[in-house]
């Protein structure tokens, strides 16, 4: 049971009170506008190069930019608490750590859900994609694995900054490398043999399949493959996430440098 | 003879203060080249050569707009958090001059993303750069950064008062690149949109740049980017002003 309130209640907490994004002086400019601008320059870049629907870049950007939440919300989250001094103290109770890391993920979850649907309706009416209103449902629910997955790497990048102070950085380097290598603009099979090895690995890639291949008319069914595999790279991102933060903490007690990274 | 001074002391100090930050230095000259990677894969997947100059050219100069839009967009945040504001806005010389040379400094950052961005393109990509008109192309580079950072300037002061200035400058980032005719033709966007682009120095350092490059007439465009530059300049002193003379009536300069 205590499991289970710090897991939904401590994990709300901890995310209202320490992600400054969800004011809407952040909120509006870099998860509302940007994605939808984001997204309009690939479309129009296709446009200019004559590659590609508008569909396939509405569609692509719109999952891919679920990493921009996933991954700054996911590390901040927890590298947040050093900011506040409040870091040691979460690391000294004696709360699992289990429901008190992995419950601060679910509402990450749930806003780059909401992210990128938002995004994906904006855009896909500006430029007006037809996807037949049947597909919608399915769409929302690859994009929830799709979010899923991205918050395992979050979990990652959040153990690193543990030790790291740049993360800002370390986040903006994995999303456009996320950016290249998922297919949200470039087909996969247009890359080298070595970026369609990453690209195999990462999350994303098989969201973006699944979704770019629901819209176009195939069911849940066809596409569950790559939603099961969207679905297990999650879970071993998590699983690596997970123990890296274990693996992470225990280095700080040992250096004496939770709070100084 | 003063103020000169002072702005190209400002720059420097800037610039180097900006080489130094992870942030605005290493991810400006890497943010660029995912997208330049990617256009370069669409461009060539499209299979006209001609295209893939063009869009290598357009990859180069999006890098001074990133450099510029964040960092100068956060320049008074940034000195909020130094805890510099309300020295620098009490010091004898006009704020401006202490603004100038942030916008300058982050434009200058983008020319390590030019120069990365066209080895990126050339070594991976194979894009032989053209050079026709060698001249025209140093005046159109510098003369690029200087508008740029003229908007940089303007854009610092107009987010004065926005306590979250950096998600405003990051907001900006894909607007410009879009509108601006980076890697789109201004052609290929709806009718309403080239008037906006007109009104944007990096519209015509963009053109200035390839047309230096192609060998085409690239002194127009060079003179629009010094006539934007100083118009952008001005209308960012009288801002200052204003900006200022509110920030004390209010007591509201450090927004806490």
């Amino acid at each position: 049971m205590t499991s289970l309130r710090i897991f939904f209640i401590g994990g709300l907490t901890a995310y209202r009170g320490l992600i400054n994004w969800l004011s809407p002086w952040i909120f509006v400019p870099t998860l509302v506008v940007s994605p939808i601008f984001q997204i309009l320059l690939f479309v129009y870049i296709g446009r200019s190069a004559g590659v590609q629907s508008d569909e396939f870049f509405v569609i692509g950007n719109a999952v891919q930019y679920a990493s921009i939440p996933c991954l700054f919300s996911m590390t901040h989250v927890i590298e947040g608490e050093r900011y506040q001094q409040t870091l040691a103290y979460i690391l000294v109770s004696p709360a699992g750590r289990l429901p008190l890391f992995l419950g601060r993920a679910l509402p990450v979850i749930v806003n780059a859900w909401v992210v990128s649907v938002f995004s994906l309706l904006v855009t896909g009416l500006l430029v007006g994609i037809d996807v037949p209103l049947s597909a919608w449902p399915a769409i929302a629910l690859v994009i929830l694995v799709a979010s899923f997955s991205c918050t395992g790497l979050g979990l990652i990048c959040a153990a690193i900054g543990l030790r790291v102070r740049q993360t800002a950085v370390l986040d903006n380097v994995i999303f456009g490398l996320l950016l290249v290598f998922t297919g949200a603009n470039v087909p996969i099979d247009e890359f080298p043999g070595w970026m369609q090895a990453i690209s195999d690995r990462i999350p994303l890639t098989h969201g973006i399949e699944a979704a770019r291949d629901v819209a176009e008319g195939a069911s849940l069914a066809d596409v569950s493959g790559l939603i099961a595999t969207e679905f297990t790279i999650g879970i071993v991102y998590t699983v690596v996430g997970y123990l890296a933060l274990r693996v992470m903490e225990y280095a700080s007690r040992q250096r004496a440098s939770i709070q100084i990274a | 003879m003063n103020a000169l001074r002072l702005i190209g002391v400002g720059w420097l100090f800037q610039f180097k203060q900006l080489s130094r930050s992870a942030f605005d230095s290493f991810l400006a000259v890497l943010w660029p080249l995912f997208f330049a990677t990617i256009a370069f894969f669409m461009f060539r997947q499209g299979g006209d050569p001609d295209s893939l100059i063009y869009a290598g050219l357009g990859a180069a100069v999006m890098g001074i707009w990133t450099a510029t839009s964040v960092a100068a967009g956060s320049a008074l945040q940034r000195e909020r958090w130094y805890g510099t504001l309300e020295i620098l806005v009490a010091a004898p010389a006009h704020f401006s001059l202490i603004l100038i040379p942030i916008g300058l400094a982050t434009a200058s950052i983008g020319v390590y993303c030019m120069v990365t961005t066209l080895l990126w393109g050339r070594v991976l990509f194979g894009i032989d750069f053209p050079v026709e008109e060698p001249l025209a192309l140093a005046v159109a580079i510098p003369a690029t950064l200087l508008s740029i950072g003229a908007l940089g300037f303007l854009i610092a002061v107009a987010f004065a008062r926005y306590r979250y200035s950096w998600a405003l400058g990051s907001m900006m980032e894909y607007p410009i690149w879009l509108i601006c005719g980076f890697l789109v033709p201004l052609t290929l966007l709806p009718d309403w949109v080239p008037p906006i682009s007109w009104s944007l120095a990096p519209t015509w350092g963009m053109n200035a740049i390839r047309e230096a490059s192609t060998g085409g007439t690239p002194l127009p465009d060079i003179a629009m980017c010094f006539a934007l530059g100083a118009a952008y300049v001005t209308i960012g002193v009288l801002l200052t002003n204003s900006v200022l003379r509110a920030a004390r009536a209010n007591a509201s300069l450090s927004l806490t």
